[in-house]
């Protein structure tokens, strides 16, 4: 548990103080992007491509533009003569605004309308009429790579094949090696589906541009603000755009989960639409435009082997990838991590050799490659290893938690440099699989699974041991289009000693205005009810990247950690004036500093605000503020282990979760309300891919799953009561020793729950099944179809 | 595109205007009237961010024509508080932590609402059951389903 310096007052670390955003929520009074309205405001909706790849031969608008209200329809055209075209992607590749003779998938941006209300812009929409002749469509991404392949992107110069990077890491021959010399080796094919984010506020933006002060305003839904600021910069610096006139405000967000990381065409178009009118533009989208055009996760087809000893000790591990990104390499990794943090696929185990390698794939499918809810495809390595390990178990007819427990890297081997290149901060694996199965009572379970099979009922058990990384990240390693990415804090503490935080990152519903509050509360003593926590615009908010990859507290936290010890060291500097002591001779309690031994004598740190502006030491610059940009030395390892219990009904092959129990470890915790919050979700959303979400494409690029029809999210009916415990392992690199927890649940329930089903299904024979379990394939499964 | 007169009492005051057939219950109460605590999430009537009280029943104001609701009383999230006094559905939502993003939020409790005039003492299956035509996607409902408790606790 961690510790707790300061009372339920002060509300510092591990206090579950109540949201500070939630009042307004409550009341309906947040102030969300489609919330804002602008005196003289148009709308826009967006004419987009049935097909999937097609010539678009021409575009009439002359029937649209003659409907009232319709206002202008902006095309490629349009956008070309400011060659605003084509945008470049946050990983250097380009993607098109506004198409001028191609499309490229399905629900592609074509071309928009701009009306006075959105139903007029809507009517516009079924109004411009466009001419297509169908081209040929690569959906498959392993025959996009075969010989004679149409290339889809005859932009790119040089480009003879639809290959957009090869990555690997590890050793290559000492894996092959291993594997030569093995015992037993197993090989499994495993694809991870498309699927998206689909938060319940959809992505949109109001632009306002002031032609006379050349200032444009953004109200945008933006996971990084400052980072879409500096990106927008660069990319229409030609047209009189300047960094210190653009100002993006990322208002109240409704969930961002990575699907508000990238700059999606309609954002730009809106910018464009409101320099050419000289009116403030509304484009929000509909759920289906942002189902079917925004960026997708995943989309992995794996090809996964694992080498062990008989006695089950793990050797070698080699994955092999091929990635779906659609037209565009869209992704939101950092620059140098094109297939992210995959590397973290060797997991909880101290394999003695490994090789993975990924190679992104162009397609004829919207752009891929965001994380859904997840730090840099952490969630496909995971799968990979937490499934291999459970196949492993059964070929050598060994409890699948008596190989892990086997196989863990041990406490004391922390911290743990991996074969794939990353260092683990801080682990204790063995003591979080251990409290899963003593609190799920994993023995009787086994009991009870062993009656119900004898009576032919199917009930299943699967255990996750997932290791996480999440930080990004050291500036030596990390960053997004050349911005490194450290994070920042500014704090500033008002003569009546109130305080004013500002972050760098952005809150989507985490609760930034809380735990960031509770952060200074730890380090000041002051009252978190005192400080006010400010983020997500850009005019006032330090520079930071943005929120996403459970960054937030391990790195802007850090930063906030710190530049209360900056304010706490000058602090320190006064009370010494006040007190008519030297430093030496004080020591500090939360909130306060005294004469080591004589508790009475001593300055509140309320006091010492006052000071500060009312009788600082002359010498001294007046005022208590701090700035502090966080480059974290190292990325922090949050891990855990899950354990899942189904049933299922042989004659419908619905899978329900009759228990699930999630120990997490994330270190020291800031709000464990928030952090069991943070859980609940992200098992929700991990659950989802493992039993209902998917989105596919037929042959010609039809997408299905592409509205709430068949995109089946959760409800409350299907999403079980989840079971929560936790351990502490504090992340020794880090200021406060937290390491971030919004997405461990995300990677780490997915194979737990398929690990389960598959355990219900074993003595018929079921090795692997994919994900969706829908009841289809469940049932499918025990009929041996 | 010809309009119609409408007059509905939105939270308990007489709301009268011109508007296009068409023009859904959503936007009236959004746009014409500046209430935009009701949300928009979806365009196939299933997340239930837009759900409101129309005389007495919880419906999603995405999927009702404004001039449907003409002489009727639509319920928002903005008429939950009285006298600044929060609603024990409110009330419970912000103790128990049943949310998060907060875009769900509105159209949660009011539905909640609609299901505790029905049963003021729902179990758990029943709660699950009266929310699941509404998405939530931060939160995995555990913690909205203990805010609905604790509210019916406290009615
Ligand atoms: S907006 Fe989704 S149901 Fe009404
Ligand atoms: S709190 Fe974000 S959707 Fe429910």
């Amino acid at each position: 548990m961690t510790e707790l310096k300061t009372s339920a007052e002060i509300g510092g670390m591990g206090h579950s103080v109540k949201r500070k955003e939630d009042p307004r929520f409550i009341r309906g009074r947040g102030n969300y992007v489609d919330d804002v309205v602008r005196p003289g405001m148009l709308y826009m909706a967006i004419v987009r491509s049935p097909y999937a790849h097609a010539k678009i031969l021409s575009i009439n608008s002359e029937k649209a533009l003659a409907h009232p209200g319709v206002a202008a329809v902006i095309t490629g055209e349009t956008l070309k003569e400011y060659n605003l075209h084509w945008m470049p992607t946050l990983m250097s590749d380009t993607q098109m605004v506004l198409p001028i003779d191609k499309v490229m998938y399905q629900a592609q941006e074509v071309a928009a309308v701009i009306a006075t209300s959105r139903y007029a812009a809507a009517d516009g929409v079924e109004l411009v009429e466009v001419e297509y002749e169908p081209l040929e469509v690569v959906i498959d991404p392993f025959k996009a790579l075969e010989p004679g392949a149409p290339v889809l992107r005859t932009d790119k110069e040089g480009q003879k094949d639809n290959r957009i990077f090869h990555w690997e890491a590890g050793d290559k021959a000492a894996t092959d090696k291993a594997f030569k010399d093995a015992d037993v080796t197993i090989s499994q094919d495993i694809y991870i589906p498309r699927i998206h984010v689909a938060s319940i506020e959809t992505c949109g933006i109001v632009a306002e541009f002031d032609s006379v002060e050349g200032q444009l305003t953004l109200w945008m839904t933006s996971q990084a603000p400052h980072a879409h600021r500096t990106v927008f910069a660069m990319v229409a610096g030609h047209v009189g755009l300047s960094e210190e006139k653009i100002r993006i405000i990322s208002p109240d967000i409704g969930g961002g989960f990575g699907g508000k990381v990238p700059i999606y065409p309609g954002y730009v178009i809106a910018i464009a639409a409101t320099v050419v009118t000289g009116s403030p533009i509304k484009w929000v989208e509909h759920r289906r435009e942002n189902l079917q055009a925004d960026s997708f996760g995943r989309d992995y087809h794996m090809h996964a082997e694992l080498a062990a000893d008989k006695d089950g000790t793990m050797k070698a591990l080699r994955i092999k990838t091929i990635a779906d990104h659609g037209y565009t390499d869209a992704a939101t990794q950092p620059s140098k991590w094109p297939a992210g943090l995959f590397a973290i696929a060797t997991g909880s185990y101290p394999f003695e050799a490994a090789f993975c390698e990924v190679d992104g794939v162009y397609t004829n499918k919207p752009p891929g490659g965001i994380a859904y809810r997840c730090s840099f495809r952490v969630t496909e390595a995971v799968h990979a290893i937490e499934r291999l390990v459970d196949i492993l178990a059964d070929d050598l007819g060994m409890d699948p938690a008596e190989l892990r427990m086997k196989n863990f890297i041990p406490p004391e081997a922390f911290p743990y440099k991996s074969v794939l290149g990353l260092e683990y901060d801080s682990g204790n694996y063995a003591g979080a699989l251990k409290l899963a199965m003593e609190k799920i009572g994993y023995q009787d379970l086994l009991k009870e699974q062993k009656e119900k099979r004898e009576r032919g009922e199917l009930m299943g058990i699967g255990i996750s041991s997932f290791t996480e990384v999440v930080g990004a990240g050291p500036s030596k390693d990390f960053d997004i289009l050349g911005l490194k990415m450290f994070d920042s804090a500014e704090i500033r503490i008002h003569p009546t000693g109130k305080v004013l935080v500002r972050i760098g990152v952005q809150s989507q519903g985490q609760g930034h205005e809380t735990t960031f509050g509770q952060i200074v509360a730890e380090e000041l003593g002051i009252p978190v009810s005192d400080i006010k926590v400010e983020h997500g615009d850009t005019d006032t908010a330090p520079y930071g990247l943005g929120t996403y990859a459970s960054r937030s507290t391990p790195v802007a936290g850090a930063a906030t950690a710190m530049a209360s010890r900056k304010i706490r060291d000058k602090a320190k500097k006064i009370a010494a004036y006040l007190l008519e002591v030297s430093e030496d001779d004080l020591d500090w309690e939360p909130g306060k500093f005294f004469v080591k031994g004589v508790p009475d004598k001593a300055k509140t740190i309320q006091e010492i605000a006052f000071a500060a502006y009312t009788n600082h030491p002359q010498g001294m610059e007046a005022g208590l503020e701090a700035v502090s940009y966080y480059d974290p030395p190292n990325m922090t390892f949050p891990f855990g282990s899950y354990i899942c219990v189904v049933d299922i009904d042989s004659g419908t092959g619905q899978v329900k979760i009759r228990r699930f129990m999630a120990v997490d470890d994330c270190g020291n915790i800031i709000n464990p309300m928030i952090v069991e919050g943070q859980i609940h979700g992200g098992l929700t959303m991990g659950m989802a891919p493992a039993l209902m979400e998917e989105i596919s494409y037929d042959e010609e690029g039809n997408i299905y799953g592409g509205s709430f029809m068949e995109y089946l999210m959760p409800t409350a009916m299907e999403t079980p009561n989840w079971e929560t415990a936790k351990t502490c392992t504090p992340s020794p690199h880090h200021p406060i020793g937290a390491k971030g927890v919004g997405e461990s649940a995300t990677v780490g329930a997915p194979p737990a729950i398929v690990n389960a089903v598959v355990d219900a299904l074993s003595h018929l024979g079921v090795r692997h099944l994919e994900i969706p379990l829908t009841p289809e394939k469940v049932w499918r499964a025990i009929n041996g179809l | 595109m010809g309009t119609q007169s409408i007059s509905i009492k939105v939270n308990g005051v007489e709301q009268t205007g011109e508007v296009e057939p068409r023009l859904l219950l959503v936007h009236f109460i959004r746009e014409d009237l500046g209430l935009t605590g009701t949300h928009i999430g979806c365009d196939t009537t299933h997340c239930g961010a837009c759900t409101v009280i129309l005389d007495g029943q919880a419906v999603k104001s995405c999927t009702v024509f404004t001039v449907q609701a003409s002489g009727k009383e639509v319920l928002t999230i903005e008429g939950m508080t009285t006298n600044g006094e929060l609603h024990p559905l409110q009330a419970g939502f912000m103790e128990e932590h049943g949310l998060q993003c907060g875009f769900c939020t509105p159209g949660m409790i009011m539905v909640s609402h609609a299901l505790l005039q029905e049963n003021s003492n729902p179990t758990e299956e029943e709660i699950r059951f009266g929310i699941s035509g509404n998405l939530c996607r931060c939160t995995g409902y555990v913690n909205i389903v203990k805010a609905v408790q604790y509210a019916a606790n406290k009615i």
